[in-house]
């Protein structure tokens, strides 16, 4: 079977605000399919309520409808438009229930709209854990023993037939939510009810858990025709036990031999043939016993997914770009490799490197959230570590974490108490893998760290020779010292500069002189899917320390842009749509784009984005390796949020060109003092502050100020630790705090302007003429993190003088501040006098949602003014606004059980929706408007 | 052990192309034609089948010997590569099942190797300068005595192997009361396939490579079966005379590898040597009958013509083809019940989707009763 002909117009479903459990991932999977889809001259729709994702810009789609995703939005969108069919597999758990819920309404019949990719019957089957269970038994297929319960009575029974520990199964939930390991019978009360209260159908599978089993993922493609082709498998570090989301994952499969793989391959084709017959993705788990290798089917998502975005950075075989085709009737001998552009597509990509996959947590975020890992996920992010060994990858990984970690350990970090280490080993949590590394350094035997944890013995032997390496490594007492034969082991074995110097107690600035003097540099690879056995059309690049590099680097002119990293609370989505557009407009305008990023979720780690991608850690001295390597003009770090804002003073202390606004200036606006002064100087008010040294400061401070202060520690991100305290004692016990966690930083006190408005605005300078791209006015009061407010845009009870003020201010600040591209400022408003709390010089996270409310590409006009090829007098800016523009923040605390929502100045949420009014009068805004100060804590 | 205790070595290729790196298995020196297998499983299976005798092998996998040495996992009684070359030797392994490191195994079999040097870096230089003969010592570090010894090795073209991996003697396999008798012609064969053939109601009888057709005749079996094995085809005179004659009994016959190879040369189809060959478990290959296609287990560095097949089109018919590059993957006889394929139905190591080729055979067998 070829192309279906008849579908000339395709609907793409999105997954709508970013939640714990389903995140960018999906933004790149959507872009890519409808890049897919375009290229087959289809007409693309779109419909997601994200407004920070690249997959609802005028580059991605032909009709965008940034509407919530609900059946009335369907209904709406096929009244205005002749749509042929509907592809919901790309837009996650959200997408698929969208689907099946405007299905049955009747509303995909009534409007004669096919549904393709993706089978209703296939995805009910694998959603409902009995109907599942028994498909699997019928089909020949291992399942762990289990029972169903619909209630409380059933539940309790199950649990006896079946004994501790056992494992509760919500149905139809997404990443895990309600699931969990129940050990004791003493827990087993409390998970059942949350398990029961969690599944929409109130329905739990009580099931024998397989503790210490170990844990794989299949990734498979299936056709029209029924051929199925599996394009990763993917080995869980973490046993059985941990969700997959939470796992730190190896590719490919270390400790599998053909036999083992082979017997799973097999089963995993068996699984997805008896599922429907649909064309696209799919993504199974298995279970294996160690010891007879027997397996078991954890768990099938018919679907792509987190781990198909994964497989496709890790293999270079992009699963949506293929699966969306395969959806339209090809056949997968009829397509093409993307990345060789001359072999088939029909084939098994090969990995001739190591990929490790690591989550990344947020936990400071929930107070009082329990660190446990589980079935149910936890983590907001995830990195990619790609390296030409398991403990080259894994330190990659480690770096890529931007959780100040050097890699995995000596790096000051590490725990010295063993009975705390192995307290930690045993109840898993997110610093698992660096505690058993201490663990190791302290001599615990290998079998101990098993037998607490799991994992299997090939893992901790690899880092057990990291050990060793360090031990060995302590002889020396200078770089000087390390022969050339061992420097090259060490950075090999992925050591950064930083971990040597940590370990011999020197200088990392030695290290690296005397690395780069015995010419120990890094050699770039490419992922091609193939091993090397055919030629490679793609720029898709790691490093490595080998001896021949295949990356060459051309005379072109050329610009870096620097990624955010992991998505975290506070840095997410709308940084990635913010790379992309710099890349796609540097290369409008004659540059080669580089981009530096090391998230898989991301669509600028797409191969196709930029020019040359580097799938390397947003960590200096990788950093540097590739701009001493490629030479570019300079590095745009307006983009990549506060991660690559970081990065900017070293750049400048080694004299690398940032593009736009300079060091200085942003410098200067991140400095308190400085700040205010230059505050002070322009005639802005701002808020009394003062900045201490310890408590007693602290307390002088506000009481000069008057209380209620904003107490935090300086330079962090997304309001981390920052409280509103009312009192001199709250006052002390949070400083005290803040100095325990942060032991060398300063404490801002600032007047807490209670009761205020608070509004933002963004804006472009290129140096002479400042344009304001957009006025927000937050519907909750100063106190609740921006990030966290709902912003009207444009504002809608600010008056007249205290937005020209707004106005003027910003012109004033970023002439002053000499801004070359984007600022963000951030206002509070009380008694109509206006106050600038913040400049932020680069892109936020409401510069994506103003260009997409007012249909404006303002980071391609931003861009190329950073880039000087352009002034803002050259673009001829129309916004179009339509009644106002809500962007409303989403939250995921139905994974945190123990935590309340409660909203202060430290941010919580981890997505957004936008939603478009038309006046005032809309019950939406209305609702909003009378809860805003409800949650509003500290 | 520390860094500077390791023993080195080093490989040389015939152009003159030298890598360093560490010694892995036995120390000594080891000569051979150098190719690369790119599966992510199945070393120990790839290590012993037969196709390989006189290869020095690249994997191209980030880690060999992660999870150690099973004894029945073999494709033959022995290790059959001249060497291994390979990225990260690990000696420590993980599988419960296993009964020993690939250090133990490789020094007990006197396999000698060479690890930790730039193999991504070797598979691009012979995807670009073609296969080659090449050297690896961990006792002689001296490039000209290395290069002196080098020379003398003969080239993988023209070169007859298939006898000298072939059983001496002839055996049999199997149940002696199962249903079909069938002849195999030992080229190198792999034990997977007899396994497959005996799993399928078949009595083996396995012939050494030079049999006489007469002798295999007087076993009156019902159906023959040409094995994999090393070696150029064009060599193997013997072997396609012998084919030829079979042929002519109108009796089954199913061809793997070489097997399929002097099949096609039985009728008058001649081979070539490949650029560099094909060597993974992850090869497509449409099977042009059926329009379904298949992920196939490969090993070759020499292939059917495909301009003398697509002339012989009276002759023979074009079966499966390769996805990736066209080239011939499977053929039928025209008029006879004889076919074969490039690829490795039995797998081991590699996916079992073409497994029913076996079926086919039996179904052809059944059908000539």
């Amino acid at each position: 079977m070829a192309k279906d002909q008849s579908i000339k117009s395709v609907l793409i479903i999105g997954s709508g605000p970013i939640i714990i459990g389903q995140a960018c991932e999906f933004d790149y999977s959507g872009t890519q399919a409808a890049k897919s889809l375009r290229e087959e001259g289809i007409e693309v729709s779109l419909i997601n309520s994200n407004p920070a994702t690249i997959m609802t810009d005028p580059v991605t789609a032909d009709h965008i409808y940034l509407l919530p995703l609900t059946p009335e939005s369907i209904v709406q969108i096929l009244e205005e438009r002749q749509i042929d069919a509907v592809l919901p597999t790309m837009g996650g758990q959200t997408g698929l229930n969208l689907t099946i819920e405007a299905g049955k309404l009747g509303i995909w019949e009534k409007y004669n709209v096919k549904l393709i990719g993706v089978d209703l019957d296939a995805i009910e089957i694998t959603e409902n854990r009995e109907a599942f269970r028994q498909l699997m038994v019928d089909k020949g297929l291992g399942v762990a023993p289990s029972f169903i319960a619909n209630s409380f009575l059933e539940g309790k029974e199950a649990a006896q037939k079946i004994g501790f520990p056992l494992v509760i199964r919500p149905s139809y939930t997404l990443g895990g939510t309600g699931g969990a390991f129940v050990h004791k019978a003493e827990e087993f009360d409390a998970a059942l009810r949350r398990g029961l209260e969690m599944s929409p159908t109130h329905e739990v599978l009580v099931e024998q858990a397989v503790l210490g089993w170990k844990e794989f993922e299949l990734e498979l493609l299936r056709d029209s025709a029924d051929n199925v082709v599996i394009i990763c498998t993917v080995e869980n570090l973490d046993p059985m036990g941990i969700h997959t989301g939470d796992s730190i994952t190896v590719a490919p499969a270390m400790t599998l031999s053909d036999t083992a793989y082979q017997e799973m391959r097999d089963q995993a084709i068996l699984a997805m043939r008896s599922l429907g017959n649909f064309a696209g993705g799919c993504n199974i788990q298995f279970s294996q016993n160690p010891v007879t290798e027997e397996l078991i089917v954890i768990e099938i998502n018919p679907r792509v997914s987190r781990s198909s975005a994964l497989a496709s950075k890790a293999t270079g075989y992009p699963i949506a770009k293929i699966a969306a085709k395969l959806a339209l009737g090809y056949r997968l001998d009829e397509l093409k490799n993307q990345i060789t552009k001359t072999t088939s597509a029909y084939f098994e990509p090969t990995l001739d490197y190591v990929i490790v996959k690591m989550p990344r947590w947020n936990f400071s975020k929930f107070h009082g959230a329990d660190h446990t890992l589980g079935l149910q996920m936890k983590s907001v992010g995830e990195v990619m570590g790609i390296g030409r060994s398991f403990q080259e990858a894994l330190q990659k990984a480690c770096q890529s974490l931007e959780d100040n970690r050097m890699g995995l350990g000596a790096d000051k970090k590490e725990w010295i108490k063993t009975a705390d280490i192995l307290e930690r080993l045993e109840t898993a949590s997110d610093d698992r893998i660096f505690r058993l590394k201490d663990a190791l350094r302290l001599g615990v035997p290998t079998r101990t760290i098993h037998k607490l944890t799991k994992i299997d013995p090939w893992f901790i032997k690899e880092i057990k020779k990291l050990v060793k390496m360090e031990e060995e490594l302590m002889r020396y007492n200078v770089a000087e010292d390390i022969p050339k034969d061992f420097f090259v082991k060490l950075k090999q074995a992925g050591y950064s500069d930083g971990q040597i110097a940590w370990t011999l107690r020197i200088d990392e600035e030695e290290v690296t002189k005397v690395r780069k003097k015995l010419e120990v540099r890094r050699s770039y690879k490419l992922v091609d899917t193939c091993a090397a056995e055919f030629e490679a059309q793609t720029p898709y690049y790691y490093s490595t320390f080998d001896t021949e590099n295949e990356s060459d680097s051309t005379d072109n002119k050329k610009v870096i842009v620097l990624g955010a990293g992991p998505n975290r609370i506070g840095q997410g989505i709308e940084f990635d749509y913010c790379c992309v557009h710099g890349l796609l407009a540097a290369k409008e305008v004659g540059y080669e784009s580089i981009m530096i990023n090391c998230n898989p979720e991301t669509v600028s780690t797409d191969f196709d984005m930029a020019d040359k991608l580097y799938f390397e850690p947003v960590f200096w001295e990788h950093l540097e390796e590739i701009i001493e390597h490629e030479k570019p003009e300079g590095v745009i770090v307006q983009l990549g949020g506060q991660t690559a804002l970081k990065l900017a003073e070293t750049l400048h202390a080694k004299g690398i060109k940032i593009i736009g606004t300079d060091f200085k200036s942003m410098d200067l606006a991140e400095d308190r003092g400085a700040f205010s002064d230059l505050l002070k100087e322009l005639d802005i008010p701002y808020p009394q502050y003062g900045v201490a040294n310890d408590a007693d400061e602290a307390i002088a401070i506000a009481n000069r100020v008057t209380y209620p202060v904003l107490v935090r520690p300086s330079y962090v991100l997304g309001g981390q630790s920052m409280r509103i305290v009312i009192n001199d004692d709250e006052l002390e016990r949070h400083v005290l705090s803040i100095y325990k966690h942060m032991p060398d930083n300063k404490v801002l006190v600032d007047q807490f302007l209670d009761r205020a408005k608070e509004a933002e605005i963004d804006a472009i300078c290129d140096g002479d003429e400042v344009h304001v791209m957009g006025i927000m006015e937050h519907i909750e009061p100063a106190g609740v993190h921006s990030g966290d407010s709902s912003a009207v845009l444009p504002t809608y009870s600010l008056s007249v003088e205290a937005v020209t003020k707004m106005v003027e201010y910003t012109e004033k600040l970023a002439k002053a501040l000499k801004i070359k591209g984007l600022i963000n400022i951030q206002f509070a408003i009380k008694d109509d006098k206006v106050y600038v709390i913040e400049a932020n010089p680069r892109a936020s996270r409401t510069t994506p949602f103003i260009a997409k409310a007012y249909k404006v590409p303002y980071l391609n006009i931003a861009t190329k003014v950073m880039l000087g090829t352009h002034k803002l007098k050259d673009f001829d800016i129309k916004p179009q606004p339509s009644g106002y523009a809500i962007k409303v923040p989403v939250f995921s605390f139905n994974k945190f059980p123990n935590v309340d929502k409660n909203l202060g100045p430290e941010m919580r949420s981890t997505g957004e929706a936008i939603r478009f009014i038309k006046d005032l009068s809309d019950p939406f805004f209305r609702e909003l408007d009378s809860q805003r100060s409800m949650y509003l804590a500290r | 052990m520390s860094n500077n205790e390791q023993p080195k070595a080093v490989l040389l290729l015939e152009d003159g192309t030298v890598f360093h790196g560490n010694a892995a298995g036995k120390i000594g020196t080891a000569i051979g034609e150098i190719c690369f297998n790119t599966g992510m499983t199945g070393y120990q299976e790839i290590f012993t089948d037969p196709s390989y005798f006189g290869q020095l092998l690249v994997m191209t996998n980030a880690h060999i010997g992660n999870y150690g040495i099973k004894s029945t996992e073999t494709e033959s009684e022995s290790i059959k590569i001249a060497g291994l070359i390979c990225k990260n030797y690990n000696i420590d392994y993980s599988r419960d099942q296993a009964d020993q490191s690939i250090q133990d195994y490789f020094e007990g079999e006197g396999l000698v190797g060479i690890s930790a040097v730039d193999t991504r870096a070797i598979v691009r230089h012979i995807r670009h300068k073609g296969a080659m003969n090449a050297i690896i010592s961990s006792e002689e570090t001296d490039i000209k005595k290395l290069k002196a010894k080098l020379a003398k090795a003969p080239s993988m073209e023209g070169l007859e192997l298939a006898s000298k991996v072939s059983t001496k003697e002839p055996y049999f396999l199997g149940e002696e009361s199962a249903t079909y008798r069938v002849a195999v012609l030992d080229f190198g064969v792999k034990r997977n396939i007899l396994r497959n053939l005996t799993n399928r109601d078949c009595y083996l009888k396995v012939f050494p490579a030079r049999t006489s057709f007469e002798e295999i005749k007087a076993w009156e079996p019902h159906a023959y079966f040409l094995s994999n094995g090393p070696g150029d085809p064009g060599a193997m005179d013997y072997a396609s005379d012998t084919v030829k004659t079979i042929l002519e009994t109108d009796k089954p016959v199913f061809g793997i590898c070489l097997g399929h190879q002097i099949l096609a040369k039985s009728v008058g189809i001649p081979t070539y040597k490949m650029h560099h060959g094909h060597r993974g478990i992850n090869h497509p290959v449409i099977n042009l009958v059926t329009g379904k296609s298949e992920i196939t287990s490969q090993n070759h560095g020499f292939g059917v013509s495909p301009d003398a097949i697509e002339a012989a089109s009276d002759i023979v018919e074009i079966t499966h083809r390769n996805l990736n590059d066209d080239t011939i993957e499977g053929i039928k006889v025209l008029n006879k019940p004889a076919f074969s394929v490039q690829y490795h139905p039995e797998a081991s190591p590699g996916p079992h989707d073409s497994n029913y080729l076996f079926d086919n055979f039996l179904d052809l067998i059944k059908a000539h009763q």
